[in-house]
């Protein structure tokens, strides 16, 4: 394809614009020295040390992680086994509702979720709270991370589940020392969306905390909806450069595998 | 002509009535739905035999070795190994292995791990694990590649991995599943050579699935021919070419020349066919067709002889017609004779001189012509 | 391990999940709707009757005679309601053609770049998506405001010399909602027009197609499915969004999940947002489904 034209290279480079622009304004507004969000008046880094001493911030993040390293590892679970059921099991009864409750959460209202785990907690009878966040990020996760893990199954090549099978191996014992390994990459990228996700979330944990329990997304919105400061924009630097590092990070990683990849395979060729 | 299999090696327990099959296909259909992938199919195969299931794509070949692997069950008929049915057992306890198609090499182990993950299946001692893998290594020829992984490996490397792979547990029977079909072709002539070698020197029963003739007729002491979930025939390679039971085998294995006609008579072994080409036809044949019914005889086109004056025999086996295309490739040339009423005969001729003097050439007048024994009288 | 555990094994496979999702997923839209039918109390929970699972069937029956559809006609009463459902589907349907619109140039270009830079870029479209949505929609704030960036940068260039209102207007919601869901838009596309053999394009225009008449005859409608997928993806959650026109949209912004949110939140009137979000649900069916067979036909393919 070698004609990549300038209207290509235009409309690319305004949609990246687009949307970075806005985050590197956060970014950078972070470290202004004034109060004032809009107006620079100097590098200044004091909003992040205000965060340090600002103790409900602090736990509100630390419920937040642990929220989201709770629910996306059971979410990770859940969900690879509905995508098993999804790609493995064709036919049984109820698949049509089965793949309707796996597809719909990805795109429900967020506030329709919050509100209907909201009155099953209530008519169950259970507190609210850290816990009820925690199953309600598994649920609407866990769709995630199934449909990650089945885009993997759909190309996974069936064959070397048989063989294994044909070497002796039982159904269960195939499943973890040939599917699991070989789907790993797949089910780690399903957990880290569902922690992300689950990072994110403002409107289900809304809905479903209770007293004691309030996550980072909801103390942010809380200041936000008393306008905008440097310490908020602070706080989203810290994230934003977190999950920034993380993911080229591992971009950077999965490069080089693929690389070494190709150049085994280049080796393998040549040899032959 | 019923022996000309066995001048290869004199193997031939299915000619023996004493000798017990070693896996009985007995009746046995497989249905997925409305579409019926293996229809009452039955078959015998003996130990040690190397023994081909041929056919084209969608024929059931496939579905019938995964049936012997236990991956599908039987929708009725049963499958007996070594007197013992399988109904019911799971693939992972049966005595048999499979080399797949795609090799399906476990990507995230090394050579070694993928020899020895049968073997660890069985709770093998782990010294006794490492000689074996070690020995398979050494048949396969990839000592070196021990820790490699299969993306590492080059085609044919892999190929010898997966099938080392499927011997470590010196499985009664190995199946293949198109066990060459994606290598090289030269590559794969070696190979076809070096498996059979193998499975002689291991003295295993191997059962292989392809869709390429030529492998299947290399390599086999039988061949089933395939054909919509049915067996066609079952015989050597020699007389699966040279004895077809049928236009379909007739057809599907190498060209051939149909010639049809009424059934004139038969006298002595040799039947008499009044040609629908407009030249009689007397043929050797073992069985006597009713006279008067329709018949056909199929012959090779190595066995047309094409000259320019008439055979002594016509016009018995011999019509005129002129060449209508020649196609020269090497070893041979193969003419395209075309008789009066339209149609193109087919025959080669071998390139045994370097240079022929005064060649036929195109548009020529020329005689078609074939021996009393050169064909086969086909039933249908 | 014996064969029966394998069996139970594959069986749990599907169990587990099928279960999990039944009780936390699908049964809740049940209650929804029963306290959608329940009258609002000063109470905890604030609806009556309480739903008693342990009352027996008489006691469920006995209940089930005060339930009343009160809260339905109610909504119908109240203008608000009927104006914030339409409000929210046209501000959805608007922001969906206009995040199509910017997303689709950017995946066709992304879809023509040389093989080599194709990975980066989907990085770079996915890595916003992994920022906080909250955070994403806060930045907007500080560009938008009358004082704000966008109108300080067009005033310095003497574009304009009264600051452009933006924020708090539904344009604040339009570029929030094509802001955040424009990756959601951009994948699908491009993995649509990613997969399509560029001959087909040489083979129109070697049958005669201008390129334009190629992109529009053969490119375009290849990559539909993508399209539908984007559109759906962006439409549904946009129908229901909150933090958008909450954040960006201001106090006159009608759009359904804000006013859910309110009724819940503000007026802890549980039974009435229970009635909302069972409309709003009713509504969202018809594109739910059509979205699910849509993901469901393209897995068949995959495979």
């Amino acid at each position: 394809m070698g004609t990549w034209s300038r209207f290509n290279i235009a409309s690319i480079v305004l949609g990246f614009g687009f949307l970075y622009l806005p985050i590197v304004l956060l970014v950078i507004f972070s470290f202004n020295e004034s109060k004032l969000v809009t107006v620079w008046a100097g590098f200044s880094t004091k909003w992040y040390t205000q965060l340090w001493h600002n103790q409900a911030l602090l736990d509100a993040a630390w419920v937040t992680i642990r929220v989201a390293l709770i629910s996306a590892t059971c979410a990770t679970v859940l969900g690879t086994l509905a995508a098993l059921a999804l790609v493995r099991y064709t036919r049984f009864r109820g698949r049509m509702l089965f793949s309707g409750m796996v597809y719909a959460p990805l795109v429900m209202p967020e506030v329709i979720t919050g509100l209907s785990l909201l009155l099953l907690f209530v008519a169950i009878g259970l507190d609210r709270g850290f816990w009820t966040i925690t199953l309600a990020h598994i649920t609407f996760t866990m769709c995630f991370v199934a449909v990650v893990v089945q885009s993997r199954l759909l190309s996974f090549d069936q064959s070397i589940e048989e063989a294994a099978l044909d070497l002796g191996a039982t159904p269960v014992r195939t499943f973890f020392a040939i599917t699991l390994p070989v789907i790993a990459p797949a089910v780690f990228s399903g957990w880290v969306l569902a922690f992300t996700l689950s990072l994110d979330d403002l409107v289900i944990s809304s809905f479903t905390t209770g007293p004691g329990a309030t996550t980072l997304p909801m103390k942010i919105y809380s200041q936000v909806r008393l306008g905008v400061t440097p310490e908020i924009n602070a706080i989203c630097t810290i994230l934003i450069g977190i999950v920034a590092i993380g993911v080229v990070v591992a971009s950077i990683v999965t490069k080089q595998r693929e690389a070494q990849r190709e150049r085994d395979e280049r080796a393998a060729f040549a040899q032959s | 002509m019923k022996s000309l299999g066995s001048i290869r090696r004199s193997f031939a327990p299915w000619a023996d009535p004493a000798s017990k099959p070693f896996i009985s296909v007995k009746n046995v259909t497989k249905r997925f739905g409305d579409f019926t992938a293996v229809d009452d199919l039955s078959l015998d195969i003996y130990t040690r035999e190397f023994f081909a299931l041929l056919g084209a794509s969608g024929c059931g070949k496939s579905t019938l070795l995964r049936m012997l692997a236990g991956f599908e069950q039987p929708t009725s008929g049963e499958i007996i190994l070594d007197g013992q049915s399988l109904a019911g057992i799971p693939p992972y306890r049966r005595p048999v292995n499979m080399m797949f198609q795609s090799y399906a090499l476990f990507p995230h182990m090394t050579v070694e791990n993928n020899i020895a993950f049968g073997l660890k299946q069985d709770g093998m001692p782990k010294a006794d694990i490492a000689a074996r893998v070690a020995q398979m290594l050494k048949l396969v020829k990839l000592e070196k590649f021990s820790q490699r992984k299969p993306h590492q490996l080059s085609g044919g490397q892999r190929q010898r991995v997966a099938l080392a792979r499927s011997l470590a547990k010196r499985p009664k029977v190995l199946l293949l599943d198109e066990p060459l079909g994606a290598l090289d072709k030269k590559l794969r002539e070696e190979t076809q050579f070096e498996l059979m070698d193998l499975q002689q020197e291991l003295g295993l029963t191997f059962v292989v699935v392809t869709h390429d003739q030529e492998e299947a007729m290399t390599m086999a002491d039988r061949i089933a021919v395939m054909s919509h979930g049915k067996v066609i025939q079952v015989a050597t390679p020699a007389e699966i070419y040279e004895a077809p039971n049928s236009r379909f085998v007739a057809d599907f294995i190498g060209d051939v020349n149909i010639f049809e006609g009424a059934v004139g008579g038969a006298d002595g072994g040799y039947v008499r066919l009044e040609g629908t080409n407009g030249f009689p036809i007397r043929m050797a044949s073992p069985e006597r067709p009713a006279t008067g019914g329709k018949s056909a005889v199929a012959v090779r086109p190595e066995k047309i002889r094409v000259s320019r004056q008439p055979p002594a025999h016509a016009p018995v086996n011999a019509v005129q017609g002129e060449i209508w295309d020649i196609g020269y490739l090497g070893d041979m040339t193969v003419f395209h004779v075309r008789l009066k009423d339209g149609r193109v005969i087919k025959a080669s001729s071998l390139n045994a001189v370097r240079a022929v003097e005064d060649p036929l050439g195109y548009d020529q007048e020329v005689w078609i012509s074939f021996g009393e024994d050169a064909g086969v009288v086909l039933k249908d | 391990m014996t064969r029966v555990a394998s069996a139970l094994f594959s069986r749990l496979v599907i169990i587990i999940p099928y279960a999990w999702l039944l009780f936390f997923f699908l049964i809740p839209f049940f209650i929804v709707f029963r306290i959608s039918l329940s009258q609002t109390a000063v109470a905890m929970p604030p609806y009556t009757p309480v739903f008693d699972l342990f009352g027996g069937l008489s006691g469920i029956l006995e209940k089930a005679r005060e339930f009343s559809f009160d809260n339905y006609v109610w909504l119908t009463e109240d203008v608000l309601y009927f104006n914030a459902y339409v409000s929210s589907v046209i501000i959805a349907a608007v922001s969906t053609v206009l995040t199509l619109l910017i997303a689709y140039p950017v995946a066709y270009g992304m879809a023509k770049a040389p093989k080599t830079i194709r990975p980066t870029l989907l990085m770079l479209v996915i890595l916003p998506f992994w920022t906080s949505f909250l955070i994403r929609v806060y930045a907007w704030i500080a560009i938008l405001k009358p004082e704000g960036l966008l109108n300080q940068f067009l005033m310095s260039i003497n574009v304009i010399d009264q600051p452009l209102i933006i924020l708090n207007t539904n344009w604040a919601i339009y570029i929030g909602i094509v802001y955040s869901y424009l990756p959601f838009m951009v994948l699908p596309i491009y993995s649509s027009l990613e997969k399509m053999d560029h001959t087909l394009t040489e083979a129109a225009l070697d049958l005669g197609c201008t390129p334009f008449t190629a992109f529009w005859r053969v490119t375009f409608p290849l990559s539909l499915a993508g399209v539908v997928a984007g559109c759906l993806l962006v439409f549904i959650p946009a129908v229901g969004e909150f933090v958008i026109p909450d954040l960006l949209g201001g106090s006159e912004t009608l759009m359904i999940g804000k006013t859910l949110w309110n009724e819940f939140n503000a007026n802890r009137d549980w039974p009435v947002s229970s009635a909302v979000a069972t409309i709003l649900l009713l509504i969202l069916v018809l594109p739910i489904v059509y979205f699910q067979n849509a993901q469901a036909k393209a897995d068949s393919e995959g495979k």
